[in-house]
């Protein structure tokens, strides 16, 4: 059976003049996979998801996502992708109804189809009573896993998820996991940076990236093996050591 | 129909400000109430000094005369020059007349005398203007003088004229009729340009900018969103602060008010594409209200809101052919003053709508949805 | 004193790194001053005019050749009915029809005289009444020269002899440049210092600050010092402009003005601090800011004369500290005063600085 690749990227390069944040990194994301993006702070992991989001313009390299390509047709790739920043960034000045509406609108949802999915959406989150609340009174877990839902509200097929679930607890983190997985299982791809090494092991599969580029890519399994030892969390202590930049 | 959505949400978030909706109704209340009041140059009340060194009946006569025009109040009389200067000097005259001595046997024998008129002229406008209209009244003094010894009876061959001045639509030289149409156009250019200005800036600080971006939505409709709430709201402000004029100075255009409306509109969209602009080039609040604010004060000087266009020297009346507020200022002035067609006024129409064209075009090639 | 420095370089990095914002402080006073000393003026000057002769005999041809040859005047052709005014005045093509009635030489010699009615444009009535002046002086001039050149009778002339104090050719730019100081120094100090802060505040830096060990008021110094630097500076361009290019005198004690300047400026950043204190988001310190500088614009008499104002408004603009620094810079600057002249707005500006500076710190030191 052939491979059906959502991501490819090849050479991919993000130069800010004399510093490269993204060093020609090439890796393959699967259909329906749950990709993991490891890395230090300051690794290069927001600008290459911010390329492939078409938010930034690669200097060199290519890449492609859903088949588009992300330098010259990266509206087209906007249609099919979700994305879910690293610092919160839904409107807190409306309620959560309103965000819903406003971004189902924008990716063309029909009114009705926007009023079901979001009565449906609230009522799995147990978010009902919140439907007409102001987004900016909602505490902080509620607000990351309201993001999420955002993300892929349009049903893209890919999400990209930016240290999704920073500065939250253990349980509300279980929690999104757990969204994750229900994505995930609707057959959408999810790409998600973080570095919280418990989270790695939920990955399907991991990359790594140390000053830009990538050192290591396969299933937390294999990468376990590999580096022989026993959790991803001293993989990522082995390869980190050998970082030059400070991780600021 | 992406655009309807993003309208909603800025209606919805001007709406939720706390300071907005207030500022949408104090503001054209301030404008439209205060500053007529005090934005006014008029020359009335000049405060002035007199060193009558003749003490004469005559000088008596011109002195009560002075005192008793609407133009003047009399500060005092002083013996001597230095003295009558020191009240200039710590501005409590404006102006200084002095008569010199022998004025009334000089005005009988030779039948000519002298007075000295000495205005403060920092205020170039009110020293001119002051010492002009000092100097009519003298010269309504020699004609009585005249008159009065039947001195233009003895003979035919004195030419004479009488001059009538009629000031023709703004006849009573109402400096507020003046000052109200402009103020129409100020307001518009701080509301409906300066929000623009910080909004798309506020939307980076605040980082929702970059869920819209990663949406395929277009930068037409992006642009048109931020465009329309703000034309909306500045053709609310202009409906308001006309009733304003009406209710509390009883001003009403004398033209046609579907032309202002037109050309408010047209005036709305040049301005919110220029606030709209600067947002898209700042990368932060401040920067954006110091571009704003540095342009605002440009254009608002060039545009003839305090002085005259006309009165300008060739490379700076160059300069207002691209200001917009110039055009629009021109338009609601001659409109409220003056019943004018849209004929006389298309110049002005066309050349707003070509800029309209090309800023808002410039404000959508401005936004970058990637870096 | 040496965290004091560092911090204050701090500072001025934050500004130095954001070059526009440093270009439009700097080039803001400039071309103000460049605006108003050679753009700016209310001088009157090409009168655009029209006449309607309806005697067309040999005075008012001769009349017309004196307004034609006249450099105020710019004739833009005859008009033979008042519809034909009308529309010109409409158009904005003129600024004054000079009307001649039917009859005119005959009625010359006689009690009645000569009939001339002057239309103007009154919609700015300053203009229409300096230019409605120019006119009846040249009519005037006129009517002297046919005098003398008939029989002369015995007189009875009063000479006005008119001298404009300070400004003998009515420069417009010396009213303004008081104006432009006070503005300038009340953008500075006032709106960029309030935003700056605020922004602070707003992203959380301020927070980090405030938690370390550094006294409060080191942190805050240090935040005022380069905007006072940047509103001197300001000052020093717009005196050396106005001096070297405009040619204003400056007449009066330079020491003194400075000093009164300096004074000026701690009101101002006391007021920034003030309104820093109150917002919590940078668009309420804006809007405020923007309420303390506008005024300064219409009350301080740069623009218009307070003495127009109604009673109300002029007790208004007494509490506005730059009405006060705005006539201290015109008695010293422009006309060149003794200091004792300026003592009552010192103590005016010199009160109004301490109470405002101490208002600022307590409501800075209250929000720890």
């Amino acid at each position: 059976m052939k491979e059906n690749y959502v991501i490819e990227a090849e050479g991919l390069t993000k130069k800010f003049g004399d510093f490269t944040a993204t060093n020609h990194i090439t890796f393959k994301v699967h259909e329906g996979e749950i990709f993991g993006f490891l890395g230090a702070n300051g690794a290069g992991k927001t600008t290459a998801m911010r390329m492939l989001c078409g938010l930034s313009r690669p200097s060199e390299g290519r890449a492609t996502v859903a088949g588009y390509d992300v330098y010259r047709q990266a509206e087209e790739v906007k249609k099919h992708i979700g994305y879910m920043s690293q610092k919160f960034s839904l409107y807190d000045d409306l309620t959560v109804a309103e965000n819903l509406r406003l971004f189902g609108g924008i990716y063309g949802m029909k009114r009705k189809l926007i009023n079901e999915k979001t009565d449906r959406l609230l009522a799995e989150l147990g978010f009902t009573s919140k439907k007409n609340a102001m987004v900016k009174s909602l505490p902080l877990g509620w607000k990351q896993k309201l993001a999420f839902s955002l993300a892929i509200f349009h049903d893209p097929k890919i999400v990209f998820l930016d240290e999704p679930t920073g500065g939250v607890d253990p349980v509300t983190r279980r929690q999104f996991w757990e969204l994750i997985y229900q994505a995930s299982d609707r057959g959408i791809t999810v790409f998600v940076t973080t570095h919280y090494m418990d989270e790695a092991e939920y990955c399907d599969r991991v990359s790594i990236m140390v000053d830009g580029c990538i050192k290591a890519l396969d299933s937390p399994r294999n990468l376990k093996k590999q580096f022989g030892v026993d959790s991803m969390y001293d993989v990522f202590l082995t390869l980190a050591r050998t970082a030059q930049r400070s991780s600021d | 129909m992406v655009l309807k959505y993003l309208i909603v949400k800025e209606f919805k978030q001007m709406m939720r400000n706390i300071i907005l909706p207030i500022v949408f109704v104090l503001l054209p209340i301030g404008v439209i109430n205060v500053l007529p009041r005090i934005a006014t140059q008029e020359v009335k009340h000049l405060k002035f000094s007199v060193v009558d060194n003749d003490h004469s009946a005559l000088s008596q006569r011109l002195m009560n005369k002075i005192a008793a025009s609407s133009y003047f109040d009399l500060v005092g009389a002083f013996p001597n020059y230095n003295k009558a200067l020191a009240t200039i000097e710590s501005c409590e005259a404006d102006i200084v007349v002095e008569i010199e001595p022998e004025f009334e046997k000089n005005l009988i024998t030779t039948g000519v005398a002298s007075v000295a008129i000495d205005a403060n002229a920092v205020n170039g406008m009110k020293g001119s203007l002051g010492s002009s209209y000092a100097a009519q009244i003298i010269a309504d003094y020699a004609a009585q003088l005249r008159d009065e010894r039947g001195l233009d009876a003895s003979g035919t061959t004195v030419a004479k004229f009488d001059v009538a001045p009629r000031y023709l639509f703004n006849p009573t030289l109402d400096y507020k009729v003046y000052m109200i149409p402009a103020l129409l156009g100020m307001l518009l250019i701080i509301l409906v340009g300066f929000l623009p200005s910080i909004n798309i800036v506020g939307e980076k600080e605040k980082g929702t900018i970059e869920q819209i971006n990663v949406t395929p939505v277009s930068k037409i409709e992006f642009i048109l969103s931020k465009l329309i709430p703000y034309a909306v709201v500045g053709i609310f402000l202009l409906t308001f602060a006309m009733l304003l004029a009406r209710g509390i100075h009883g001003i009403t255009p004398a033209g046609s008010v579907a032309l202002i409306y037109a050309f408010a509109l047209v005036f709305c969209v040049v301005v919110a594409s220029i606030g709209l602009i600067i947002s898209n080039y700042s990368s932060n609040t401040q920067q954006a209200t110091l571009t704003f604010f540095f342009f605002m004060m440009i254009f608002m000087l060039m545009s003839g809101l305090l002085t005259p266009v006309a009165s300008m020297p060739a490379w700076s009346r160059a300069i207002t052919e691209v200001n917009p507020m110039r055009f629009a200022m021109e338009a609601f002035r001659t409109l409220y003053l003056k019943d004018a067609s849209f004929g006389d006024l298309s110049p002005q129409f066309w050349r707003l709508c070509i800029m309209a064209v090309v800023l808002w075009a410039w404000a959508i090639a401005s936004y970058r949805k990637n870096s | 004193m040496k965290v004091f420095a560092s911090f204050v370089r701090k500072e001025f990095k934050h500004i130095e790194r954001d070059t526009r914002t440093l270009v439009i402080l700097f080039a803001m006073p400039i071309i103000l001053i460049v605006l108003f000393g050679f753009a700016i003026t209310t001088e009157v000057k090409d009168i655009r005019y029209t006449v309607l002769d309806m005697s067309h005999d040999q005075y008012t041809q001769r009349l017309a050749e004196r307004f034609a040859a006249n450099r105020y005047f710019i004739y833009k052709g005859e008009v033979s009915n008042r519809q034909q005014a009308m529309a010109k005045f409409n158009h904005g093509d003129v600024d004054m029809v000079i009307v001649f009635g039917g009859n005119f030489a005959q009625e010359l010699g006689h009690c009645t005289g000569g009939s001339i009615q002057l239309l103007l444009d009154g919609s700015e009535p300053n203009q229409a009444a300096t230019r409605a002046g120019y006119a009846q002086q040249v009519i005037a001039d006129f009517a002297q020269e046919l005098q003398q050149s008939s029989a002369t009778g015995q007189q009875c002339n009063i000479v006005p002899v008119t001298h404009l104090l300070y400004n003998p050719q009515a420069i417009s730019a010396y009213n303004f440049v008081p104006g432009i100081i006070g503005l300038i120094l009340m953008l500075v100090c006032c709106m960029m210092t309030a935003i700056a802060i605020v922004r602070e505040k707003e992203s959380g830096s301020m927070e980090v600050l405030l938690a370390s060990p550094l006294k409060a008021m080191t942190i805050i110094l240090a935040k005022l010092v380069p905007y006072f630097v940047i509103s001197f500076a300001d000052l020093v361009i717009i005196l050396l402009l106005s001096r070297y290019m405009l040619g204003m005198p400056f007449a009066g004690n330079l020491p003194a003005f400075i000093g009164i300047s300096l004074i000026y400026i701690i009101v101002c950043l006391s007021l920034g601090l003030m309104i820093s204190c109150l917002c919590s988001s940078q668009l309420a310190a804006m809007l405020i800011s923007l309420i303390m500088v506008i005024p300064c614009i219409y009350f301080s008499g740069m623009a218009f004369p307070i003495e127009s104002m109604p009673t109300t408004f002029q007790h208004v603009s007494t509490v506005m500290p730059a009405r006060w620094y705005v006539s201290v810079v015109r008695k010293l600057m422009v006309q060149g005063v003794a200091v004792k002249y300026v003592i009552e707005e010192t103590l005016i500006l010199a009160f109004s600085a301490a109470v405002l500076l101490s208002i600022a710190l307590a409501s800075f030191k209250k929000r720890l």
